[in-house]
This record gives structure tokens, sequence and C-alpha cells, in this order.
């Protein structure tokens, strides 16, 4: 009889669901009781939303339970460890029985996530258990040359998963034909899009398979030095990427004669971002790199021929490096097995927003938006209506629900004006207003503008005014048809992808969502209810009970009405402040 | 790390702010003559003092050979150095794109009023500065706040005070 093991899921995101005082009361009470199992630590499974999650392997089999705050810990403990009987409600997930939450997993295929929320990912032997560095064996086992990892990575087909869906294998050849007796690589950790969190979550479960990734393909361009650039605001996949360096270090994964190689010499060190979401594209990323303000540079030179330091570079973000090693070890055909015929394999996605099962999830290229909000997602948050979906963040765009059917893989997701771009998909619902959500990227691209090109620095601005004005009710007759030329000066007038993409959550909720910039602009009205300055509060007649909550809680005394009489606000005096609607108890108050 | 770099509105007395240089030289010893040091030389200040004190730039730059206008068109370019002191606490609010969905502006609302401050600002005892941040990258909790290491999610407008409220009680009685 095996040791029963007990694994708390500590990712930031679990930690930040109050994980961490599970893991320690579970802790404190192993010590005081002096209790026979083994408690361990793993990272995001990808299951936020039933955060924190626990663990429990026994003889029997595994059971994930969700939602489990200190109290429900003690309860597992003393039910499930010391008198052997789960407790079926709390468990999420099992491979013993069925649960409502099987959909979460039922459709996932993990490749990039394939040890996240599985390991320890502080300890290399769970890591090499799990096949960490068997890619790596095997091309010196088998004496593969460069050409043929890199043709393994041309056939799997795999493209740059940051966005840019660039063919990794292309990428490579580029480095490796550039003559020079220095290269690097970089692995783009510089996850700035707000709503994502793919990069964070992959660094914190799995950092051996990017150290991986980045090694084979070190090898195959011929690479002496690597750097991971991460975004300060990450400081656990810092922490973690550093102890899995450390680690590689000491059993030779990394260094002199790096995996037994005779003559391969690579090691990797981790730069700290200091804040500036620009620094996600190439050139500035490498600029902040030097030291320099991260601005980014013209191209051509590409950094394939000119990058870091004036020399050849090849840059691939996280879960692009995390595929690498299992195309490796599977070989391309398994990988292409997955996807559609010009985007193979899978993709991660952040699954945010108004939606049931928020989380992290991997599914395979061709999976219809539908499929993932309704199926992996569990709908919609109250089952509100579906409004549409944001991919891509400040650079994507928003697709509508009638176009849910639409399948994720590259081309078909930019067909419609949004780009997959690097996972974040935000799910909307009948209360997200869209001239506010377009209002509210271009303040993002607008503030994080590094400025160099006039037409980034100054375009976006005026942009953003526009949009300001429309939801203050200030909106003119025009005001669209200006939007629009702007943004096309923007885009073509940009040295960069930060101001390439800067107008498209514009462009696309104005091609989707035309009626509601007109709603703004003709009706002064926001269909949302959420552009405060649109918002009419009036008292309902049937459900007012005169309790004079509301005029007791306005502070501009703009409500009247005696004890146990009907309400009045008058709309003269109201500053749209909301209080009222908060603070009545009985609904009363209505939205115009 | 910024939605807003707001400038601070109350201003502190930096000049006179003790500031021991002397600290920098370990600093200075381990980024010494070699390159593309000026971030993690700044970022290493900044862990130092909590901002980068006007003081420092002459000495870092005198004793490393930068040149002290590209140290400033860094600093002042990327969102997380800080050029004026800031509180023990400082409490972020995501306004990522999942926490905007579900109220992350309510909520700076709700602690600018319970700590009497403008976002981007310190209060005068130097206990809290409210900053807002684009993505704290824990989506699924939104919305949701970082004050210092420590994460806190799924909150609503009396969560967001009663924390605040809870860390101040902490203070008074240490």
């Amino acid at each position: 009889m095996g040791k029963t093991k007990v694994i708390v899921g500590l990712g930031s995101c679990g930690i930040a669901a109050g994980a961490k005082k599970t893991y320690e009361k579970i802790q404190a009470l192993q010590t005081a009781e002096n209790l026979d199992f083994e408690l361990k630590q793993t990272s995001c499974i990808g299951m936020c939303y039933n955060e924190p999650l626990v663990e429990i392997i026994d003889d029997e089999g595994h059971y994930l339970y969700g939602g489990i705050d200190e109290d429900k810990a003690l309860e597992i403990i003393e039910k499930h460890v010391i008198q052997h009987e789960p407790l079926k409600d709390y468990v999420v997930h099992s491979d013993l029985f069925e649960t409502l939450d099987d959909v979460f997993f039922d459709d996932q295929v993990k490749i990039a996530l394939r040890n996240c929320g599985y390991i320890d990912p502080e300890s290399l032997e769970e890591a090499e258990a799990q096949g960490a560095y068997r890619a790596m064996g095997k091309i010196q086992k088998e004496k593969l040359t460069a050409d043929v990892i890199i043709q393994s990575v041309l056939d799997s087909g795999l493209r740059g998963r940051g966005g840019g869906g660039f063919p990794t294998g292309k990428k490579w050849v580029f480095a490796r034909n550039s003559e020079s007796d220095e290269k690097y690589i970089i692995c783009n950790a510089d996850e700035g899009d707000p709503g994502a969190f793919m990069d964070r979550s992959l660094l914190e479960g799995d950092p051996h398979a990017v150290l991986e990734g980045m090694i084979i393909g070190a090898y195959a361009i011929g690479v002496q030095q690597g750097v991971i650039y991460c975004r300060a605001e990450y400081p656990l996949a810092i922490k973690r990427l550093n102890i899995a360096i450390e680690q590689a270090r000491e059993k030779g994964y990394l260094g002199e004669n790096a995996c037994g190689i005779e003559g391969f010499n690579f090691d990797i060190y981790v730069k700290e971002g200091a804040g500036a979401f620009v620094c996600g594209e190439e050139t500035a990323l490498m600029a902040s790199v030097e030291g320099e303000r991260g601005m980014p540079r013209k191209r051509p030179p590409f950094p394939a021929v000119k990058g870091l330091w004036g020399k050849p570079t090849n840059i691939n973000n996280v879960e692009t490096w995390a595929n690498v090693p299992w195309i490796i070890r599977e070989g391309a055909q398994e990988y292409a097995k997955y996807g559609t015929e010009k985007s193979k394999g899978t993709k991660v996605f952040a699954l945010t927003g108004k939606i049931k099962h928020g989380g992290l999830v991997e599914v395979p290229m061709g999976m219809s938006i539908r499929d993932i909000v309704f199926k992996l997602g569990g709908g919609i948050l109250e089952d509100k209506a579906f409004k549409a979906v944001q991919l891509g963040g400040p650079s994507g765009g928003c697709i509508p629900a009638y176009m849910a059917d639409t399948i994720v893989d590259y081309d078909s997701v930019n067909a419609t004006g949004a780009i997959m771009g690097s996972g974040g998909l935000v799910v909307m619902d009948e209360t997200t207003c869209m001239v506010d959500m377009a209002r509210f990227f271009l303040d993002f691209t607008e503030k994080e503008s590094c400025g160099k090109c006039t037409f980034c620095r100054v375009g976006t601005k005026r942009m953003l005014e526009i949009l300001t004005r429309i939801t203050k009710g200030d909106g003119k007759e025009g005001d669209i048809e200006k939007l629009e030329e702007l943004a096309y000066q923007v885009k073509e007038n940009s040295l960069c992808g930060v101001g390439q993409t800067a107008p498209n959550p514009v462009l696309t909720t104005i091609k989707y969502f035309k009626d509601e910039y007109e709603a703004h602009i003709r009706d002064k009205k926001c269909p949302a209810k959420v552009c405060t300055e649109l918002i009419t509060y009036v008292v309902d007649d049937e459900k007012c009970t005169g309790c004079t909550v509301c005029a007791k809680n306005c502070p501009v005394d703009a409500i009247s009405g005696e004890r146990k009489q009907l309400h009045h606000i008058d709309q003269d005096v109201c500053i749209q402040c909301g209080v009222c609607y908060t603070k009545c108890n009985f609904d009363a108050i209505k939205l115009l | 790390m910024r939605i807003s770099r707001i400038e601070q509105t109350k201003t502190f007395d930096v000049q006179n702010d003790e500031v021991d240089l002397s600290l920098l030289d370990p600093i200075i010893e381990k980024y010494k003559n070699k390159r593309g040091i000026m971030i993690p030389l700044l970022q290493s200040t900044q862990n130092l003092y909590g901002y980068l004190p006007k003081q420092a730039f002459p000495k870092l730059s005198k004793e490393t050979g930068l040149d002290l206008s590209d140290m400033f068109g860094v600093a002042s370019f990327y969102a997380q150095f800080r050029l004026s002191p800031v509180g023990k606490y400082i409490v972020k609010v995501c306004h990522g794109t999942a926490c905007h969905v579900q109220g992350a502006k309510a909520l700076t609302e709700v602690i600018e009023d319970s700590l009497k401050i403008k976002d981007g600002e310190t209060t005068e005892d130097r206990l809290f500065t409210l900053e807002s941040v684009a993505c704290l990258g824990c989506c699924s909790l939104a919305p949701v706040i970082m004050i210092n290491e420590e994460t806190y999610g799924n909150l609503d407008g009396k969560g967001a005070s009663k924390i605040i409220r809870n860390i101040r009680l902490e203070e008074k009685t240490k």
C-alpha cells in the first residue's frame, strides 16, 4: 500500500484564492497529529474557477477536490485520508467516477500544459519522471543533426504562439543560416496583454518544458546564450525559473557540453522586465535587454540577421518553446495530427470574463468558439445573453455571438478582424458595453505607446478622446467615420505591432456593433447600461415601499418622498452615481 | 505595470529624505563593467529604497560610467520605476480586461474613498500607495488587487475596504 498523496495547487491564482492558507492548515494538522501522508505542492491545473484545489491520490485512484478552504481542508483530511471515505460532494474530477466538471477536461488536449498541475514545479525529478529532457536525450543518443531537428519543427506545422503565427521552423532556419560566431535565443515571457495568463501558468507550472525547448532551439540554431525576458509582475514565475535553471545546470543540461553533447555550450539567464507593454514586441524587447528604453527598431534587418547586441537572434514565446520538446519526443506527425490544415497542434487559452468556468484550457486548433465558451467554459455567468468574445487583447478584436461558430485557427480568426493573439479570450455578455470596451483598450494602448511613431502616439490619443466623448454622451455625427479614418492611419504608419494593431478593438466593434455606437451618439443611450453618464435612474412604482433608504443615501438630495410613500428622483439634480441603485433592498430603482 | 502614471500631487520633501548612498556600493560592484546593466541596476536601487532617490543618480552615473541622461530616460520610460517615495503598502488594483469587465473601476473608487487619496498617490502617513496596473494575471479571480506580494481575488468594494481596514488596525497595534 503506497503512501497517500495530498497535493495542493499553489500557482499565483491558487494562492490568490487562498490555497496557501489551505496548504498551511493541512501542514499544521499533519504535524500536530503526526499523520502519515505525503503533502506536496503543484501548480495551476487550469481549473481556476474551483480554486483552491486539493488533489488526493490513494490506492483507489485520484480525487480532485475543488473550493477547499481551511475548514473543508480539515474535513477532507479527516474523512478521506484518515477514515478512507472520499467526500464525493466536493470532488470536481476523478478517474473513478463521473462529475459535472468533467466537461472542462473532456475536450482538452494537453501538450504545452502537459505537466502543469501534475508535478511539483520545483522538483526536477518529478519533471524528469514525466519526460522532461527526454527529447534532448533522444537528440544526444540518436545523434540527430540540427537539420533533422529543424525539419521536425517545420513538419509539425508549429506556428508562433505569441500571436504572430509565423512558422517556428522557418524562423529557426533564418537564424541558423545567419553567419556569426555569436548568436542568441530569447524566450519572450513579457506577457503584457491584459486578460491573458497562459505564459505565467506555464512558467509557474512547468519551467523545465520551456528550458528544454530553448536548449533544443539553441542546439539546432547554434547558440551559446539564451535569455528569458519575463515581466516583473510575475515574481513566482521568475523564482521558479531561477530554481529550474539552477537544477538544470547542476544536472548538466545547461553549461559546457550541455546534455552530454560534446562541444555544445549553452546557458540561460532570466532578465526581469520593468513594466512596458511595448517590450513584448521583439525589437523593443531586445533594446530593453540591452538596457535602453524599450523602443522598437526598424525591420529589416530582422532579428535573425541583426538582433540582440547586433548578433543573429531568434525569439519565440513561452508556449512555442514548451511545445518543442513534445514535438521532438513524440514526432512531428503526432503533433500535426491535431489542428486544421494551416494551423497545427493545440492552443492554450485563458478563459475569463463573464463565464462560469474561467480558467486555462488547451484545445486542438479548429475547435469552435461556441464549444470553448459553452462546453469547456460552461456558458455565461448567471445565464445572461452571450454577446461577444474578445480575442487577442489590445491588439485583437471582438467576435460577436452570431459568429461563435468561427473555429480557432490563425486564418479563420484573422478573417473576422480579430487576431488569435497570445490566447486571452474574454467573454462578454449583454451587460458589457462594446463602446466602453473599445475605449478601455484604446486607453491602454494610448498609455503604453512608446511614443516613437507619431501616428501611434498622437493618433491613439485622438481616438481615445473621441471614444471618451461618445461614452459621456457628447458624441457627434461623423465620429464613427473619423474613428475609422484615424484607425487606418495609425495602422498604416506605425513601425511595430503595437501601433499596427492598436485600432483593432475599435474597428471590430464598429464593424459588428455599430448600432451600439449609434445609440450612444444619436439617442444618448448606453444599451448595456454601463456608461454612467447615459443612464437614467428612475423609481419603479410597483416595487418602491417608501423605506427612504435611497433618499437618505443620495449624495445630492435628488430623491424626494415621504416614508411609506412612492419616491421620486429629480433628473435635473441626479448625478448618476448609482448609490440608490446599489442601496435599494427591493430592486425598485430601474435603469433606463 | 501602469495603466495610469499620475503625477504625485502631494509632494513630499524628497530632497531632504535621508538616503544612505553607501548602500549602493555592493550593487555597483556587482554590475560594474558589464553590458546591459542599466535596468537591473535601477531595479536593485529601487529594491533598496522603494523608489529611485534623486541623489542616487549622480553616484550611479559616476561609478558605472552610465550617462545621466540615459539613466533618467530609462527610469522615466518604464512604469516600474518610481521617482518619489511610496507607502509601506502598495495597493495595486488590477485593471486588466477581465477585471475591467467585472468592475475594477468601482473597486478603485472605493479604495480611493477609504484611503482618501487619488489613484497614483500616497497617504500622508506613507502607509499606502494606490496604483492601477494593467494585469496581474489572475483573471479568473477578477476583480483582483495585490498588496505588496499578496494577491486578493473575487473582491467587491466591501471586501476591499475590509482588507485595508485590517492592515490599518494591524499597523496601529504594532
